[in-house]
């Protein structure tokens, strides 16, 4: 990589790295991290096809109260210097990028967390300011947090960049062919975790009968996801024009168990 | 008499775009308190001149607060509603805001969490990772465009609306419209979700059952012998109308579960870890579960 791309590159890491925590421009999100790192470094494609794949293992991971999920940043960053290290475009590299992105994603996770401690003392600089009333010491204490966000991702990547890349290459050589054909058939099934968490949240009984629509239509492989998406919102406007116009009758809907059939027979298992 | 002190709309936009950097100090102690209060700091600086008065203000919105960061956005509105009030002199405590904002944080996150994180994140997502794949560029940009236009203009117009509508939005959640809204994007999120699953999760066995013998006529009968040009065209034409070319058809377990309906498996793999996420484990422990389940598979051939 020639010095304008690792300073690019180090940047990308520290927005993807502050997006990680706010969540608004979504950077972070593989799709745009590994796809901005992909052109700095000259490598435009192969960066859309591993944002793209790392999306879809991604679907689900989200930060829902207190808790943290897997640090996406870190691992859409990381891998992406890993395959350009690795100098390897062809499918199989990028899957086997894809695979090193899960290892990371767990570190990230520790990361997140220290820094998240770290922030405790913030506030408490935070609340010593306020009592002077002084807004804008609040001010600078709430972008260190951001900045040090930033920092939980420049950092690994400037460690990861300084690796030299006859290292990375041979680590990825060496491979046997059990590891690669493995992870990528692992990577084929990963995704299923992400959909499984997303559904635990939305399913309940009034529901689910959509989910069959979907899964007996997807079989057709003739309609594409846009057209798939059309039937969707279709469906969505007539379900709940139809439920209006049931008047008082539609109002027990809502009622009965945990309304999750699916949902009750697991947990019956 | 002093004149009545109004938040502009340069002062809304403000603490809007600053609304945008709530989560940046995230902490373990009082979460997204200091965000909080940063988006605050334009209106605080507007409506109290004392010291006194902008100390009180900071303190008070350095409590504990927690949602989802865009849902935060009517929160703020009806927060800075009931500041220009208590700045013009109405009694409105400290108990009563930090009432609103912990009233209504539950039950927003509540919307916030599966409208943005589950419904429209996975679909635009999975939009522009079906584009990507092929190393498309509209995947990226379509999906980083769509994102933030929706979540950029939900979170000016519901803070507008917060605003305008001040406390009284309290009783509008359990109106109808955010109800509709739910429920139409959860409908339509299960109805994308199973497409995803059937497309997406790929689970292809490479176990090899034995062939099948053909019925007669379904195959190509070769003649022994030397072949004439009239037999040759018959068999080619044959052969073009889709018999097969030998008696035995190849026969895989893949081809036999697709004949029943192709992404079985994954549906039911993706029950199977609904299940294990009922159970309590982690989705980490899962995610490392299938890698080592797939390089199992790999060195046994089965897949």
């Amino acid at each position: 990589m020639s010095i304008i791309s690792i300073v690019l590159v180090v940047i990308i890491a520290f927005f993807a790295g502050m997006e990680g925590i706010l969540d608004e421009f979504q950077i972070h999100q593989p799709l745009v991290s590994a796809t901005l790192i992909g052109l700095v470094t000259g490598h435009l494609t192969a960066g859309i096809m591993l944002g793209g794949s790392l999306q879809m293992i991604a679907l689900g991971w989200a930060n829902i109260g207190a808790a943290v999920a897997p640090d996406i940043a870190l691992a859409s960053v990381a891998s992406s210097i890993i395959m350009v290290k690795g100098n390897n475009f062809t499918p199989a590299g990028i899957s086997v990028a894809v695979a090193s992105a899960i290892p990371l994603a767990v570190a990230g996770l520790f990361l997140t967390m220290i820094v998240r401690t770290v922030a405790v003392g913030l506030t408490h600089g935070a609340d010593a300011a306020a009592k002077e009333g002084n807004y804008r010491a609040v001010e600078r204490l709430h972008l260190v947090g951001i900045l040090l966000q930033g920092l939980r991702i420049a950092i690994p990547t400037v460690l990861l960049i300084a690796i030299p890349a006859s290292a990375v290459q041979s680590a990825l050589a060496s491979m046997p062919d059990w590891l690669t054909g493995g992870m990528t058939i692992g990577g084929g099934m990963v995704v299923a975790v992400g959909y499984a968490m997303v559904i635990n949240m939305m399913a309940t009984r009034e529901v689910w009968p959509f989910f069959a629509i979907g899964f007996a239509l997807a079989a057709v492989s003739q309609l594409t996801l846009i057209a798939l998406g059309a039937i969707g919102v279709a469906l969505a406007l007539i379900y709940l024009n139809l439920s209006k116009m049931g008047g008082n009758s539609g109002g027990g809907s809502n009622g009965g168990g945990s309304g999750d059939p699916v949902g009750e027979i697991l947990d019956q298992y | 008499m002093a004149e009545k002190i109004e938040l502009t709309r340069n002062d809304r936009l403000s603490v809007a775009w600053r609304s945008q950097f709530l989560q940046g100090s995230w902490n373990y102690e009082r979460m997204q308190n200091v965000g909080w209060a940063y988006a605050l700091i334009p209106a605080i600086k507007k409506l109290y001149k004392t010291k006194e008065d902008r100390s009180a203000a900071l303190k008070r919105h350095l409590e504990f607060f927690n949602t989802h960061p865009y849902v935060a956005s009517p929160i703020i509105g009806v927060t800075l509603a009931l500041e220009e009030e208590r700045a013009n002199g109405a009694p409105i405590d400290d108990t009563a805001i930090q009432g609103v904002k912990i009233g209504m944080m539950g039950p927003l996150a509540g919307i916030g969490d599966p409208v943005f994180w589950f419904t429209v994140r996975p679909i635009l997502g999975a939009l522009g990772a079906s584009l990507a794949a092929s190393g498309n560029i509209l995947g990226p940009i379509l999906f980083f465009v769509l994102w933030n236009v929706i979540r950029m203009s939900f979170i000016w117009y519901t803070q507008e609306f917060g605003y305008k509508a001040g406390s009284a939005i309290t009783q509008d959640l359990s109106g109808g419209l955010l109800k509709d809204i739910t429920k139409g994007a959860s409908i339509l999120g299960m109805f994308i979700l199973a497409v995803l699953v059937e497309r997406w999760v790929s689970i292809k066995f490479a176990v090899e059952l034995p062939a099948k013998q053909l019925a007669k006529g379904a195959y190509i009968n070769f003649p022994n012998g030397n072949v004439t040009g009239g037999k040759l065209q018959q068999i080619l034409g044959d052969q073009a109308s889709g018999l097969s070319l030998t008696k035995m058809a190849p026969n895989t377990l893949q081809a036999n579960l697709d004949s029943l309906i192709p992404g079985l498996m994954g549906l039911l793999l993706t029950f199977f870890a609904m299940w294990l996420l009922k159970k309590k484990v982690s989705p980490i422990v899962m995610i490392v579960g299938i890698f080592i389940f797939g390089i199992l598979m790999r060195v046994l051939h089965i897949m």
